[in-house]
């Protein structure tokens, strides 16, 4: 028996601040402490509070260590590992009351959390599949094979109104029914999943297949029975190697112990899973061009109808689900429909997860019933815009979707909400801008990538978005027009309605909800020629005001020799020749330096 | 995989250990003193030999950590095993031995040990 488990973090972003080494360094010193035999350590999937990586949990008290080094791991040891104190420097300091050590659940950051996705993440190793069983994996498995039909798990997946957590949202249990009956007299049929996150800030499935692989193989399984497909691909991304590492892992574990492979349960079904790596385009996310990728070819998408249920892989009905909402079925299907859709709002059931970056206290992973709305996730479990500035806009669904301004801050969040303030759900990034954000250049910013990744078979994503992207330059540097924007908004509709796939049909999206709710900025753009937020280089300028005491320091680090002025006298910024760089306001030690 | 039973019997196996991993508060928990004063009295096998025995009986709803020192030294190896909803008992002078029959008496069927808590002491 174990006496103590200690989680350590592994992964994506504990990893990359040295997870792995605390973790030989914490087995090393229990070693040498010949506690081995009582102390278990543990690597983990993600906790969520990335922010204080690489964390560390000890129980049974339940100690969350945030931020440990490599030096701290001899003190953690000899000191609460082996005498029982508590290293209270180290702990997360949300969990540190008067009274002692607060529960991580009542913890502004997981109390409003509900964890279903990820209610493995930072509980099990992902590489050993016993864990897995022991929170009741693959028991999902065994119930629809032994007790169920195909027709009565696409039933209770249809009633428990789970959708598409890849971002459109479109109803999990018509998209097998569909694929089960479509075409009745098939030979061949294929499960394919959706692992190739692509938009920038996003980090859900990444997480689900590091910290906890075997359910999305469990559910693809599932889906197999429910579909009648007998062969399942994972289109992954090369660029999550720890993911494809512990899938690869976790596949060869099922295959083990008989969980995948002939006659699983001896119920007469078969069904097996292989890796696909997708080399990072953005386009091969969308489901006819991540089907064309697994083929062998050029990631392109194809026009639909014929929709994958159909005709999908290999020319044979496919189904094609997200990580995320394969996380949900082994749960579905052993809690049942009525749990699941218990949660939530009328037509979007169970929770999300989202991945919160920008300009947010608690960068990291959480995962909320839909319907918990914006200023929740951001105030109360993000903890809200560090250095005290002001909530400007939060930026959901990627390049694909929209701003939100404060307006609608108190917005229930759902799939049909969201698009009705202009923006959608995305996967689940979920990026927060304060007043230092300017919003052109956000736009900007997602334009630039959908036009890097437009894989340019249709003209009006491949050409339309170049133009945009040109206005919108044009406009960040000063030389926009009024008619601009409506030669803007007339493009945007243009791409939206005519472009073959999702990406371009989405692509102008950014623009679209910045012009509607963020208009006087490109209005300051174009008629007063600045830039409320000063992040567009060419309308910003450097001024030095009276504070200067003239201690030449702007001056010997201007790049351009810009600057002049005589020793303790005010200097000056030649505007013609400055390049905007602002490396005399970083360096000035009187802040006699100022953004116009 | 064969059958269910076995998919039950890898939970089973596996279940004591992964379910440790909460903050649950209604379990038993047994506290050694593991202090300079603890460790020198021989605090260090007391704890194996509660470790063992636990895991001999299969029990699951056990916790076992350790503390620092209470102040009285001279009555080390101490423990404290706490019933949830009971008060805490105190055993002093503790011994592998003796923890095995606390085990036995106290947790597995809630008899205290008398003659080994502090109150006998007195």
């Amino acid at each position: 028996m174990y006496r103590s488990h200690v989680l350590v973090c592994g992964g994506t972003g504990c990893s990359s601040s040295g997870s792995a080494k605390i973790r030989t360094e914490m087995e090393n010193e229990i070693k040498k402490q010949g506690l081995e035999n009582e102390v278990k350590v543990v690597q983990t999937g993600c906790f969520g509070l990335c922010a204080l990586g690489p964390i560390m949990i000890v129980y049974p008290e339940g100690c969350f260590y945030s931020r440990v080094t490599v030096e701290d791991v001899p003190e953690i040891v000899s000191e609460h590992l082996l005498k029982g104190r508590v290293v209270t420097r180290l702990l997360y300091k949300e969990t540190v009351t008067e009274s002692g050590v607060k529960s991580l659940n009542d913890t502004n950051f997981y109390k409003k959390q509900h964890r279903v996705a990820l209610r493995n993440c930072g509980v099990i190793n992902p590489e050993n599949i016993e864990e897995y069983i022991a929170r009741d994996g693959y028991a999902a498995l065994g119930k629809v094979l032994t007790e169920m039909t195909p027709e009565e798990v696409i039933d209770v997946i249809l009633k428990s109104g789970l959708r598409g957590r890849g971002g459109a949202g479109f109803p999990t249990g018509r998209k097998w029914s569909l694929a089960r009956t479509i075409v009745p007299d098939a030979d061949q049929k294929y499960v394919c999943c959706n692992a190739d996150e692509g938009d920038p800030g996003a980090f859900m499935d990444r997480s689900v297949l590091e910290g906890d692989p075997h359910a999305v193989l469990e559910a693809m399984a599932i889906a197999g029975y429910a579909i009648g497909a007998s062969q399942g691909y994972i289109y992954v991304r090369a660029e999550y190697p720890i993911a494809v590492k512990r899938l690869k892992i976790a596949i060869n574990q099922a295959r083990e112990y008989g969980l995948l492979g002939k006659n699983i349960f001896e119920s007469g079904f078969d069904f097996d899973i292989d890796v696909r790596l997708g080399a990072g385009a953005f386009v091969c996310g969308e489901e006819t061009a991540l089907m064309t990728s697994i083929e062998g070819r050029r990631g392109e998408p194809r026009p639909r109808p014929p929709f994958p249920a159909e005709k999908g892989l290999f020319g044979k009905p496919s189904i094609l689900n997200n990580v995320e909402t394969y996380a949900n079925v082994p749960q579905i299907i052993l809690n049942g429909a009525e749990w699941f859709s218990a949660m939530g709002t009328e037509k979007s059931k169970g929770t999300k997860v989202f991945a919160l970056g920008g300009k947010i206290t608690n960068t990291g992973l959480v995962e909320v019933p839909m319907g918990t709305t914006l200023r929740e996730i951001i105030e109360d479990i993000g903890g809200g815009i560090p250095n005290g500035k002001k909530f400007k806009a939060a930026q959901t669904g990627g390049p694909s979707g929209g701003c939100i301004p404060a307006q609608h801050l108190d917005t229930p969040i759902d799939y049909d909400n969201l698009i009705a303030i202009g923006s959608m759900m995305g996967s689940g990034g979920l990026i927060v801008m304060d007043e230092d954000n300017c919003m052109v250049d956000i736009a900007k910013f997602f334009l630039e990538f959908t036009v890097d990744e437009s894989c340019g078979k249709c003209t009006p994503c491949r050409i339309g978005n170049k133009r945009l992207l040109e206005l919108l330059n044009k406009i960040t540097d000063g030389n926009g027009t009024l008619e601009d924007l409506d030669k803007m908004e007339e493009l945007c509709l243009y791409i939206k309605n005519n472009s073959l796939c999702g990406l371009g049909q989405t692509a102008p999206n950014p623009v679209l909800s910045t012009l509607r709710y963020f208009r006087d900025e490109y209005l300051a753009h174009i008629v007063d020629k600045t830039c409320p937020a000063h992040v567009c280089k060419k309308l910003v300028r450097y001024e030095i005001t009276d504070d200067c005491r003239g201690c030449t320091k702007c001056a010997r680090n201007c790049p351009v020799g810009a600057i002049t002025g005589k020793v303790k006298e005010k200097h000056v910024i030649d505007q013609s020749k400055c390049i905007k760089c602002g490396a005399c306001m970083d360096n000035c030690n009187f802040k006699a330096i100022i953004k116009k | 995989m064969k059958s269910l039973e076995e998919l039950r019997a890898i939970k089973e196996k596996m279940k004591a250990s992964v379910n440790d991993r909460n903050d649950n508060t209604d379990k038993i928990r047994v506290v050694i003193g593991m202090a300079t004063c603890g460790i020198a009295a021989g605090a260090r096998p007391v704890m194996t030999a509660f470790l063992d025995e636990i895991a001999k009986r299969g029990l699951e709803n056990v916790t076992v950590t350790q503390t620092g020192c209470i102040g009285m030294c001279k009555l080390e190896p101490l423990v404290d095993v706490f019933l949830p909803g009971e008060e805490k008992v105190t055993y002093i002078k503790m011994t592998p031995e003796k923890a095995v029959r606390v085990v036995n008496d106290h947790i597995v069927n809630k008899n205290i040990v008398s003659e080994y808590t502090i109150g006998s002491a007195e």
